[in-house]
């Protein structure tokens, strides 16, 4: 019973991804792509063939990685020091971060835009980085820190004592230590950036994302371009969660081979 | 973090008490005739909130639960591959996947169309449109959020308590309630706070799925700010909105502390 059912629920999952790849081969004429109308390939042949929505896919690239990079940088920062330090606040920041995962995002969004217009920010590509980075923060810190559970100071310490400078330190002890969960960490923040809608709707002005000219084209129909980018996000991310599983995989049969010897 | 969170929060709550319209300029003067006005126009639809997000938080639990359970528990070595089978539908973006749930669940569609055809269903049966669809829609959008707490709580759960207890001749069931279950309330909690927040918030589901009447609050807060530009209203109901969230989650954090939610 159980294993039908849990397979079962992977199939609801994968449903609408299934529906999407689908129609993209639809050999669809009117300006709905929701009935299937015959085989084609000429939407994969021809994938940016819609102007706006290649610049928006290219908007949302660019944005997602500076905001990626940028939210990675800090959130990392917050997971060594929290880990580090017990510092005056420290509970506080805690009770941010949840808060600010708790928050939602249409109060983040709304909250974010009458600051922009507070300080008479122009919206635009800027106001969408930092809306992303914000948002990211969190999501960064709690998983570089859960990979830093159990990590010693003293290992730091003794390269310390080793007479490396902190730099040298960070570089050769730290940072290969927690790479993984900078890594991951880095993934999830550039898959929440790519994908987010609301905050961002909020913050754009007239810049179009991805995710934002997709949903304003549902009012007019939906260009079969839309599923086959959206099948290629979806490759890409096939192929990073495989080559992260692999990669794991190998390590831990490397570790098993060194702990046998 | 304090500038990052903080200080968006606070022009928030200045705006909520601002009177003006857009072409004079809008002022602050303590009117907090927006938070009674926004009451009195949008309870309805605040209720409608906490009712989909509220159904779409016990279903995304009621399906993820056992689904976790097995993975957890009976998956053997193949345990990662199931677990990054149930994420990997969560790479397209989620506007994608809505749009892709209103062409299956379409009147006449893939799934009932054919089911009309062959009159199991009658023919003015519809779920696009209704509360249901925007249900199922959050429960599915943010099934990730419930499944993965859920399965972190049942992965660190100790075998040998199960043995323990099949050796002192509990059944299959009375394992499942009295140990299994009691030891992953954790994860639930912070499993429905993961899903229930957002699914409360959102409006994309309830645009794409829903109909005239199933307006959510997140929705009448981006039309007030977007379309009919009322700052100080749109500003009012978000703070409120938040302030309800707020008070949910100390109630929380009474009961179960951060590390829950945090994961140490």
């Amino acid at each position: 019973m159980l294993p039908a059912y849990a397979h079962l629920v992977i199939l609801w999952l994968f449903a609408p991804i299934i529906v999407m790849i689908v129609f993209g081969f639809n050999d669809t004429h009117g300006r709905l792509n929701i009935v299937w109308s015959g085989f084609t390939l000429k939407w994969f042949e021809n994938p940016f063939g819609v102007t706006a929505l290649t610049s928006a896919v290219t908007t949302s690239l660019v944005t997602a990685t500076i905001g990626a990079v940028i939210s990675t940088i800090l959130g990392t920062m917050i997971a060594l020091a929290s880990h580090r330090y017990n510092f005056r606040g420290k509970g506080l920041l805690d009770a941010i971060m949840v808060m600010n995962i708790a928050a939602s995002e249409v109060v983040m969004g709304a909250a974010l835009l009458t600051l922009f217009l507070a300080g008479n920010v122009p919206l635009g590509p800027v106001t969408i980085v930092l809306a992303q980075v914000m948002f990211s923060i969190p999501f960064v810190a709690i998983t570089v820190r859960s990979r830093l559970v159990g990590f010693e100071n003293a290992l730091e310490e003794s390269a310390q004592d080793l007479g490396a400078s902190p730099w040298t330190t960070f570089t050769l002890v730290t940072l290969p230590i927690i790479f993984p969960g900078v890594l991951a960490a880095a993934l999830l923040a550039f898959a929440l950036c790519l994908d987010d809608y609301v905050i961002t709707s909020f913050v754009a002005g007239s810049t179009q994302t991805f995710p934002l000219w997709v949903y304003g084209a549902t009012r007019l129909g939906v260009p079969p371009q839309v599923n086959v980018i959206g099948t290629f996000i979806f490759m890409a991310g096939v192929v990073i969660a495989i080559g992260f599983a692999s990669i794991q995989g190998w390590r831990n049969r490397r570790l098993a081979r060194e702990s046998a010897l | 973090m304090l500038l990052f969170f903080l200080l968006p929060i606070a022009t928030l709550a200045i705006t909520s008490l601002e009177s003006g319209d857009f072409l004079s300029g809008f002022n602050f003067t303590w009117n907090f005739g927006n938070y009674s006005n926004g009451f009195d126009l949008y309870s309805e639809q605040y209720l409608h909130a906490v009712e989909y997000g509220g159904s779409a938080t016990i279903v995304a639990l009621l399906v993820a639960y056992p689904a976790a359970y097995w993975i957890a528990f009976h998956a053997g070595p193949r345990k990662s591959s199931y677990l990054l089978a149930v994420l990997l539908p969560f790479f397209v973006s989620f506007v994608i996947r809505t749009l892709a749930w209103e062409t299956i669940l379409s009147d006449n569609g893939m799934l009932f169309g054919p089911l009309k055809s062959i009159n199991l269903l009658p023919s003015d049966f519809r779920v696009l449109a209704t509360p249901v669809a925007v249900t199922g829609g959050l429960a599915y959008t943010f099934f990730p959020f419930m499944l993965l707490p859920v399965y972190a709580s049942l992965e660190k759960i100790d075998r040998g308590l199960v043995e323990a207890a099949e050796d002192l001749y509990a059944s299959k069931f009375v394992v499942l309630r009295r140990v299994i279950f009691p030891l992953s309330v954790p994860g639930v909690f912070a499993g429905v706070l993961l899903t229930g927040i957002p699914a409360v918030a959102d409006y994309v589901n309830q645009d794409l799925l829903g109909g005239v009447g199933t307006t959510m609050v997140g929705r009448v807060i981006e039309t007030q700010f977007e379309v009919n530009i009322n700052y100080p209203l749109a500003a009012a109901l978000a703070f409120v909105f938040m302030l309800g969230l707020l008070a949910t989650l100390i109630i929380y954090q009474r009961i179960f502390g951060t590390e829950q939610i945090m994961g140490g």
